[in-house]
């Protein structure tokens, strides 16, 4: 079954059509990648699915449900997680409380949040950091707390805007060790420009040009296909 | 976690009991500044939360104020009800007016947010002279001594009156508190802190914004209600521009974002200008001087700054 689907999804800017006609469907529980080349259209494309833009038209099913005219907080409290691409955090309050604002919209109870809130901590590895300011944080070690407050809401679909951009190597290898824990639990929508995370973690990859789809298949299929070297890599001989 | 609890509790209850026991020993002038001041910090508190803890700068507050006010006054003067009644018709007009407002103005943000605001707060202060026959314009209106009592109390005899100031600054206190502790009151300061990201974590934002302003309508018409019964008057100048300034200064002063703040910092500007009118008659020279000064070197406020200086638990 598929836990998010589009249907001629389309979205015009003045004219010009940075997502057009796209059609996906992600099956419960599969990690998909998102690639294509500088201005295909990938962050409008996620921005429409978790509804911080509105389509020009098609149609976007969650979960069962059409949420297409659905406000973003809604479709949150439906069980999309989002990430942004842009850190987004609140600076001046500390990395537990950033987490727990995550946690506290479906959990109540004290002890109940307080537990969420540790395991997404421990989970990204900022459990001994749960009292610094977030703002405090180094770049990197921002984006982790991203991700945590992504985990601690529990999402049945968890949408990652560049989650690995601006990483280190080993905080790149940390974020690979947490997908493949979540696989399986989680439906993860990944839009990700380093080529190696999206060989080693997708289960499937969309690759998009110019606001289109132009190719979907495995990792394998999309190294070998033609059309994505042209589109993606900037010419046929590209094949590095 | 619960140890900052116990503090933030004794201090808290220490203001409140500290104020409780100054009216046995303030000489009468003191004794009556100071309940004026704990109605006024009521209105500021109400200010805070929406300033403060939402981050939405509202110039138009007076109305809120004025509503309760108003609200309160013309249900005697005009329906004969008793004080009592008359206070929590004031309150209930108050808290609808900012609701209705709130719903409006929340269309917009920033710096239209603060216009449309500041319009609305205009636009009830001209309907008040408007309709002079029942408001009496700009002379305003007296609540004749004999109405300003609740179940017998005398609300005009000094002792009754810091007495009734004393409940309605600790009801507002103990919301302020509950708020500020609550998940509703976490989720007002992450709204401040980054909107977009506290939209994305699944927050209904904008029912949020006008639960803060609904609250903040509550309290600022609250005290205008407990002024008017309190203090006998009502006229057209507590809807004016200087009333919706006033608490953003007094919560400036005091500490945007502190429970205690708006109490400090109308304490401070009302003796500012107690005290500086008394040595000159251009005594808001020396009040801007002393509030420049406070802006420079304190810009998070009184409270603010101590809180960042030495009590980091301060809520």
């Amino acid at each position: 079954m598929n836990i998010l689907s589009a249907r001629g999804l389309t979205k015009n800017f003045n004219g010009l059509s940075a997502v057009d006609n796209v059609c996906l469907d992600v099956p419960h529980g599969q990690v998909r990648a998102l690639i294509g080349p500088n201005g295909a259209g990938k962050t409008t494309l996620v921005g429409m699915l978790s509804g911080r833009v509105t389509p020009s038209s098609g149609s976007i099913t969650f979960d069962g449900r059409e949420v297409t005219s659905w406000p973003s907080h809604k479709r949150i409290a439906a069980g999309v997680g989002y990430t942004f691409q842009i850190t987004s955090i609140f600076p001046n309050l500390s990395v537990w409380e950033n987490v727990a604002l995550a946690a506290r919209r479906k959990l109540t109870a004290a002890k109940a949040v307080e537990q969420a809130v540790r395991s997404a901590l421990d989970e990204v590895g900022l459990g001994s950091r749960q009292a610094e300011s977030a703002g405090d944080l180094s770049y990197g070690h921002q984006r982790l707390l991203e991700i945590a407050m992504g985990l601690a809401q529990a999402p049945k679909l968890l949408i990652l805007d560049e989650p690995t951009q601006g990483l280190a190597g080993g905080e790149v290898a940390d974020f690979l060790n947490l997908i493949a824990k979540l696989r399986g639990g989680t439906t993860v929508f990944l839009i990700e420009h380093n080529m190696d995370v999206v060989m080693q973690v997708a289960d499937f990859v969309t690759v998009l040009d110019s606001g289109r789809v132009i190719f979907e298949g495995t990792p394998k299929e999309v190294k070998a296909s033609e059309t994505v070297q042209v589109a993606y890599l900037g010419g046929g001989d590209a094949a590095a | 976690m619960t140890a900052d609890m116990r503090k933030s509790l004794l201090l808290h209850g220490g203001v409140l009991l500290g104020l409780l026991a100054l009216q046995y020993v303030l000489p009468a002038y003191h004794h009556g500044n100071l309940a004026r001041v704990m109605v006024l910090a009521s209105y500021a508190m109400g200010y805070n939360l929406l300033f403060g803890y939402t981050g939405l700068l509202s110039l138009g507050h007076a109305l809120f104020f004025a509503a309760g006010l108003y609200g309160t006054g013309l249900a005697i003067s005009q329906f004969g009800v008793s004080a009592g009644v008359a206070l929590a018709v004031g309150v209930l007009f108050g808290t609808l007016v900012g609701i209705v407002i709130g719903a409006l103005a929340l269309r917009t943000e920033g710096v239209a947010f603060m216009i449309v605001t500041l319009m609305f707060a205009q636009a009830g202060y001209l309907t008040i002279l408007y309709f002079g026959q029942y408001t009496r314009g700009d002379e305003g209106f007296v609540i004749a001594l004999a109405d300003r009592n609740i179940s017998g109390w005398d609300l005009s005899d000094p002792s009754v009156r810091y007495f009734a100031a004393f409940i309605v600054f600790s009801a507002a206190l103990l919301m302020c508190l509950t708020v500020v502790k609550s998940r509703f009151g976490k989720v007002l300061i992450a709204i401040r802190e980054n909107e977009e990201r506290a939209r994305m974590l699944g927050y209904n934002v904008d029912r949020f914004k006008l639960a803060a302003i609904g609250l903040s309508a509550s309290l600022a018409a609250l005290s205008g209600a407990a002024y008017g019964v309190l203090f006998g008057y009502v006229g057209a100048s507590f809807a004016s521009v200087q009333y919706s300034i006033l608490p953003l200064l007094w919560v400036l002063l005091g500490g945007a974002g502190t429970v205690l703040g708006p109490l400090v910092g109308t304490l401070f500007m009302f003796y500012l200008i107690d005290l500086s009118s008394g040595i000159t008659t251009a005594y808001m020279l020396i009040a801007g001087v002393v509030l420049v000064f406070l802006t420079l070197f304190a810009p998070q406020g009184l409270m603010g700054e101590l809180r960042r200086r030495a009590i980091r638990w301060l809520p």
